[in-house]
């Protein structure tokens, strides 16, 4: 396993070092000198310009600039936004992905919640009228034109019931006297959610040692509920509740939207992997054993159709970037996909490289965790 | 014993028709059973009709002054645009003057041309590489391999942003570069492992027996088998297609003169799209095609797929 793993690191490195090399050419392709757009530019200080190009390694023949170029990303060293001047392109990324990582993330497991379940019951139900109304539903949200729903979204829920806001991060006008930065607030969210998350694993294997499921179930829910009420109580003492309220009141049509289009996809995925699955002799040796239905069909049959659907998800992770050009787009969430699209429209080549150099990355990564994962999830695969 | 006098052989082409009639009445059967792909079908000859439409309202009752697409322009509503919907204009005007509907039913022929080239050689070449890459493996096989997965490492939306900006795009050149992007990318992956499968059969062995060369088997064994698959995938990026066109001319990236997408970047850039409801006639039509389309050849590819994927199949 563990050679296996060391294996696919090394191969990933050689495609990691190829997909910077077409990233680098790309960007030299582009009409605009790359080595001359920067001089131009007012943000930057004539003082600076010299400092700047010597650092991106913009001088010398295009040989030069390439060798410059992978030595600075494998040496973590990015650049500067020739836009957000004099700001490091580490510090934008640091900044921008953690938003659209929260917006993916949570739509993704909202999407998997509800996609999982219907998917594995409209696959036992498989061609009765449900079956094709959930199927052909699950398509029209999976292939539904990006914008078209954000539009639909925005004008049902912020501008004809006003329960949302139209776009954007936060509302400006409420943040001017705010004692912390929009991104600490946020930050500082973040962490909420995960130390609940995690509560909420430690007390699962807590109380799993009480036998009886009633006060089993009683404990939890009671520990659950005080970590919640300990999370709120905590931001509403802080002070910052309502400003943590106002970012969340701002992501929830993003994340609506995202969810939607992926639980689509998720629902669809779990109805075509069940089909495949039941086929299968075990499940009808389970049933030959009499066992109830819905056993079989939650313990013995889903569990094993659920692979693909894991790996689908953690592939995914690509769809970070391109999926969330249009919808941050759409919502003015400043996140990844938004900063690339505005950066590679506006000739910031640092920053444009730095996010598909980032997004990279992130994909490799988790082709990488796809692969392993089915090799724990799955036993009829050994490396 | 067969009386070879009176029995005539009949030609080869009857027989192979008739083998094809009675797989494709049998395929029929099955796609008919899906309901999904059906209705998928309905959709897109819907859309044919509409696009055939055109060309004949334009030669009868429209007046192409008023009614062309791009040059159109109503004079008797000026200072009106956008006009709502009217009986002159059923889906009414756009900020220029222009109208709806004759902007939708002009823009279908193109969406249909971009999404089928694009798809067309996204599968041509998808197949030529998944079977040589299965037929021969070795360094070939690994080098279109490693190639597929550096093309599957690029966020496809956010490469082709960077590819508008080297590259001016019009249609046709937009589908070349999806449609060849496509090719190199995941889909030889998928086509491969199925040659892979065609390969290990028998009837391979006894055409190498034979003395069938590399060539021939390849073009003559082991594409027609996987032509199923290939042709499944061409659907589902037909809808793939459509979405990144609508999308990249949403935006305005792309040098079009008009398209589903451009109608909404017209919209948007006027800056009608922040009033919603008012303005419904400007975004509800062109987002609703874009959207029905892509629906329609992704249901056509899933009523497909219970054909060509014994294990999804009812019986």
């Amino acid at each position: 396993m563990l050679r296996f793993i060391a294996w696919r690191l090394a191969q990933n490195v050689i495609v990691f070092f190829l997909f910077l090399t077409v990233v680098f050419f790309l960007f030299q392709a582009m009409p605009g000198d790359y080595t001359k757009q920067f001089i131009m530019n007012p943000k930057i200080p004539p003082e600076a310009r010299e400092a700047l190009a010597q650092r991106l390694g913009l001088s010398g023949t295009i040989w030069n600039q390439y060798i410059h170029y992978i030595r600075n990303v494998f040496t973590g060293n990015l650049g500067v936004s020739f836009e957000y001047y004099p700001r490091e392109v580490w510090d934008i990324i640091a900044e921008r992905l953690p938003r659209t990582a929260v917006l993916f993330f949570t739509a993704t497991l909202v999407a998997f919640s509800w996609g999982y379940p219907l998917g594995r019951y409209i696959a036992w139900k498989r061609g009765q009228v449900g079956d094709y109304v959930a199927t052909v539903t699950g398509v029209l949200f999976y292939t539904i034109f990006t914008p078209l729903l954000a539009i639909i979204l925005l004008f049902v829920f912020a501008n004809q019931l006003g329960w949302f806001r139209s776009g954007g991060f936060l509302s400006p006008r409420f943040w001017i006297r705010a004692p912390v930065s929009p991104q600490t607030v946020f930050l500082m969210l973040i962490a909420t959610v995960l130390g609940l998350i995690a509560w909420w694993a430690t007390a699962h294997l807590v109380t799993r040692r009480i036998g009886h499921p009633r006060p089993r179930k009683l404990a939890l829910r009671t520990l659950t509920l005080l970590g919640i009420a300990a999370a709120v109580g905590g931001w509403y003492a802080s002070g910052l509740g309502p400003y943590a309220g106002d970012i969340v009141w701002h992501m929830v049509l993003p994340l609506l939207e995202l969810a939607l289009i992926s639980f689509g996809g998720t629902m669809l995925l779990m109805r075509d992997s069940m089909l495949e699955v039941v086929r299968e002799d075990y499940i009808t040796t389970a049933r030959a054993k009499g066992l109830p239905d819905k056993v079989v069909r939650d313990k013995h049959a889903a569990r094993t159709a659920l692979l693909p659907v894991v790996t689908s998800f953690t592939l995914s992770i690509g769809f970070v970037l391109s999926g969330g050009i249009i919808t941050e787009t759409m919502f003015s969430w400043k996140g990844l996909g938004l900063t690339y699209l505005q950066a590679t429209l506006s000739q910031d080549f640092p920053l444009a490289m730095g996010c598909l150099t980032f997004t990279g990355i992130l994909v490799l990564m988790a082709h990488l965790v796809a692969d392993v994962l089915y090799a724990v999830l799955d036993p009829r695969i050994s490396y | 014993m067969m009386d070879r006098t009176t029995y005539k052989f009949e030609p080869l082409w009857k027989i192979r028709l008739r083998l094809f009639a009675r797989s494709f009445r049998k395929n029929w059967g099955l796609f008919w059973e899906s309901r999904i792909g059906p209705l998928g079908l309905f959709i897109i000859l819907g859309f044919a009709l509409f696009m055939a439409a055109h060309p004949i309202l334009m030669s009868t009752i429209w007046d192409p002054k008023v009614y062309d697409p791009i040059m159109g322009f109503d004079p008797k509503l000026v200072g009106q645009h956008p006009a709502p919907p009217s009986w002159a204009h059923p889906l009414g005007t756009d900020p220029i003057g222009r109208d709806i509907l004759s902007q939708l039913m002009w823009s279908t022929r193109s969406e249909f041309a971009l999404g089928i080239t694009a798809a067309v050689i996204t599968v041509t070449i998808g197949t030529l590489i998944g079977s040589v890459c299965a037929y021969f493996g070795g360094l070939i096989d690994m080098f279109f391999m490693r190639l597929a997965d550096l093309v599957m490492l690029f966020p496809f939306f956010a490469l082709l942003i960077v590819m508008q900006s080297i590259i001016p795009m019009d249609l046709f050149k937009l589908a070349l570069i999806m449609g060849g992007l496509g090719g190199f990318g995941a889909i030889t992956i998928v086509l491969k492992s199925q040659a892979l499968t065609v390969k290990v059969k028998p009837y391979i062995e006894a055409a190498k027996v034979a003395g069938g060369g590399a060539f021939h088997i390849i073009r003559n064994h082991i594409i027609p088998n996987i032509l199923p698959i290939s042709f499944l995938y061409m659907m589902f990026n037909v809808t793939s297609a459509i979405f990144s066109e609508a999308a990249l001319s949403f935006f305005g990236l792309l040098d079009i003169r008009m398209s589903w997408g451009i109608m909404l970047n017209t919209a948007q850039d006027a800056g009608y799209l922040g009033a919603f409801g008012y303005y419904w006639w400007l975004w509800a039509p062109p987002g609703a095609a874009i959207t029905l389309l892509c629906f329609a050849f992704y249901l056509v590819g899933r009523g497909l797929d219970e054909i060509v994927n014994p294990r999804l199949r009812k019986r």
